[in-house]
């Protein structure tokens, strides 16, 4: 599968646990993609960590401005009834619980659902920006990241990157599978179309508890 | 509030100075005192902000121009630069969970020592602070933090000095400017006194110290 279509159906599947009047955070990369997915008329809330509940899509052309940003610093709109404040009360928010869900990449996720995200030691130094709040304080947190990266399992039994928290994330949304975390074990949820169990477990190296049903990963 | 030039302004901070800058990924942040602190070459600043935004745009020309020694931040990702001055040991690069940081700052503007947050237990954010449990729950203890200088970018100013902010622009800029010794301001638009309604102020003229005027 092309990296870009795994992203659109991880984005895709993630969108379906968003709910009407959900304050919801999206973080950078396959997390942003989500947006696109919501089902048309749905009242979700994006919360954008600079400042701003109410985003929406870019205005078209020469409607944009240069002060309503996200928090990548890319120009969006906002939708009626939107709100902006200032960066304490933003996090505020996130810390405080106010934030029903945030999706965010991964770099891996330990067995316990631990999420490593901010840094890659020596290469890739970025910065947790607002991540380690996000996960410490949203009331539910998924991850959507691809299953492996380079033939290596982003899902190991002991991330080998620094932790973003200590807190388990409740969802892993991957290109072939969804996989919930509760009480510190793993669950195969649902499995991608075209995706085998074998290939799964093959490609997830923890122990995977499997229901006596396993749907199909809908699209 | 004293009205200002922003050469006069920029005069006023030394080498060696700590300051605050406002600004989200350069959005709300004040330009015109950055290029000004370019064109004047004040070095080895200790800059605290949220992010050191991308090459040649708000706090990425300081780190273009090779003036910054250390910064205190959340995100360095979308600046290359500030990434190699890191690894190659030319700039100090404290990170800080972007939730945490604006709290310091909340913190020290506020009078208070500093605050207790469950963010970054067990993390690499963990290493050297306190772990202190209230009703049995872990916090960290994060101390607060104030700076020389605070430097924010308002969309609109009053002759007096009373700031509102711009949609996203706002960010760090209403906390900053609680929290440094001397507050540079700059705005969009300076209007008369009275032209922003007292339940629309965000910072009140009272904790800026000087209003860069407009050419």
């Amino acid at each position: 599968m092309k990296s870009l279509d795994a992203q659109n159906r991880i984005a895709k599947r993630i969108a379906r646990e968003l709910r009407p009047g959900m304050l919801v955070n999206l973080g950078i990369g396959i997390p942003t993609l989500v947006a696109n997915y919501l089902p048309r008329g749905m009242a979700v809330h994006f919360q954008a960590e600079n400042g701003v509940i109410g985003t929406g899509p870019a205005p078209e052309a020469g409607m944009s401005h240069p002060t309503l940003t996200d928090a990548g610093g890319r120009l969006v709109g906002a939708l009626p009834g939107a709100s902006t404040f200032d960066s304490a009360m933003s996090f505020g928010l996130i810390r405080g619980g106010h934030v029903d869900v945030t999706v965010l990449g991964g770099l891996q996720v330990d067995a316990q659902g631990r999420l490593a995200n901010w840094m890659i030691p020596g290469k890739f130094i970025p910065g947790m920006g607002g991540a380690m709040d996000l996960v410490t304080g949203a009331k539910r947190v998924i991850v959507g990241m691809e299953h492996s990266a380079n033939g290596m399992p982003k899902i190991v039994p002991t991330c080998t990157l620094p932790l973003t928290s200590i807190k388990s994330v409740d969802l892993v949304v991957t290109e072939l599978a969804v996989i919930g975390f509760s009480d510190g074990c793993a669950t195969l949820v649902e499995v991608a179309p075209g995706a085998s169990i074998e290939q799964i477990l093959a490609a997830t190296p923890i122990r995977l508890k499997m229901p006596d049903r396993l749907p199909q990963m809908a699209s | 509030m004293q009205s200002v030039t922003v050469e006069d302004a920029v005069d006023m901070i030394p080498h060696g100075a700590s300051v605050m800058i406002g600004g989200f990924m350069g959005v709300g942040a004040p330009e015109r005192i950055i290029d000004e602190l370019v064109r004047q070459g004040k070095r080895d600043l200790l800059v605290v902000a949220n992010d050191t935004a991308t090459p040649s745009t708000g706090i990425g020309k300081l780190v273009d121009a090779g003036l910054i020694s250390r910064t205190i931040t959340s995100h360095i990702g979308l600046n290359p630069e500030t990434q190699r001055l890191m690894l190659a040991g030319k700039m100090t690069v404290d990170l800080v969970p972007q939730g945490t940081l604006i709290e310091r700052i909340r913190a020290g503007g506020y009078g208070l020592g500093g605050v207790l947050t469950p963010t970054g237990l067990g993390t690499f954010a963990e290493e050297g602070k306190r772990r202190i449990e209230v009703d049995g729950k872990s916090y960290l203890l994060e101390t607060a933090l104030r700076c020389n200088f605070a430097l924010v970018h308002a969309f609109l100013a009053d002759y007096l000095g009373n700031l509102t902010y711009a949609l996203t622009a706002r960010n760090y800029n209403p906390v900053i400017a609680m929290a440094a010794d001397k507050v540079i301001a700059t705005a969009d638009h300076i209007v008369p006194a009275g032209v922003i309604a007292p339940d629309h102020v965000i910072t009140p003229a009272t904790v800026v110290d000087y209003l860069v005027v407009n050419t």
